[in-house]
């Protein structure tokens, strides 16, 4: 079973990437970008077969290592 | 005084913090490996290099905080051990729990590598004893992910708290409050971004950074 996690900046939490890259955007006359958020996205292969624990497990895995919460939020799915 | 200086595979000031320990306070120096699992017997401070520990994979410090020594390294902080953890170390300590907040990229997105001012913001510390509250001093850094990130709850605990250990004279990075260095709440573990090992030999260009090892060395010495 695959997990798929995105961790991206919490709201409020200034993206200094983000809007470097909608700069660029516009620098290329991509108009009506309003705003630009990066994130990452972490693709995990589990053995687990069951999907409520596989959930439970990955995200005990956000919270200790994949996210950094004080700055990071995070979304799991399940595939 | 017995120190230990932490060696991931990317550090790349530890042996700087080392020297500044030896020379300065005339510390025994350990280096120790990351996959070790125990620090030696009878430290009195634990050094946290700068450097790009594991290449910065996924954020700054998070793998080196997660390596078997860091668990070892919160163990002694948690019974009272003094720990300094500079640039890259004060990333390991904000994601060890250690110290809170975090660090991001500069503002700017710049990799930012010169002198600047800071501002002494508490002499309260073992390792802020040497100077005076208010003083401004020269310490150089070298970072790209500096900008220090708490929320307003978080930097009035910090401020009624007196843990601001230093700020800069002006804004580089994008900082909460400007801060560069805060201290935990037993006021024995400091992180900061500026580099004070590399300000530590007239060679360097500057010495301001010598008042803070002197600091530990009285602190420690004497405890």
């Amino acid at each position: 079973m695959k997990a798929r996690v995105m961790v991206m900046l919490r709201n409020g939490v200034l993206d200094p990437q983000g809007e470097a890259v909608r700069a660029a955007l516009g620098n290329l006359g991509f108009e009506g970008v309003g705003g630009v958020r990066q994130g990452k996205l972490i693709e995990l292969d589990l053995a687990e077969t069951d999907p409520e624990a596989a959930r439970h497990s990955v995200t005990a895995m956000c919270e200790k290592l994949l996210a950094n919460t004080v700055i990071e939020s995070y979304q799991i799915e399940i595939l | 005084m017995r120190a230990a200086v932490i060696v991931f595979p990317g550090s790349n000031c530890d042996r700087d913090m080392a020297v500044a320990l030896r020379e300065v306070t005339g510390a025994e120096t350990a280096m120790v490996w990351h996959g070790d699992s125990g620090l030696p017997d009878n430290i009195d401070i634990v050094g946290i290099p700068g450097g790009f520990s594991f290449g910065d994979y996924l954020r700054c410090g998070a793998i080196a905080a997660n390596s078997p020594i860091c668990r070892a390294v919160v163990d002694f902080a948690a019974k009272g051990g003094a720990v300094l953890g500079v640039c890259n170390g004060f990333q390991v300590l904000t994601e060890t729990g250690l110290l809170p907040g975090a660090l991001m990229r500069n503002a700017n997105l710049k990799f930012i590598c010169k002198p600047v001012e800071l501002v002494v913001e508490t002499a309260d510390s073992l390792f802020t004893s040497g100077y005076e509250k208010g003083q401004r001093i020269e310490i150089p850094v070298a970072h790209h992910d500096g900008n220090y990130r708490a929320d307003a709850e978080l930097r009035a605990q910090l401020e009624a708290e007196d843990r601001i250990a230093f700020r800069y004279g002006t804004d580089i990075n994008g900082a909460d409050d400007r801060i560069a260095g805060v201290l935990s709440e037993n006021r024995r573990v400091l992180g900061l971004m500026p580099h004070p090992e590399r300000a530590v030999d007239p060679l360097h260009g500057g010495t301001d950074g010598v008042a803070m090892f002197r600091s530990l060395a009285a602190s420690l010495v004497s405890a």
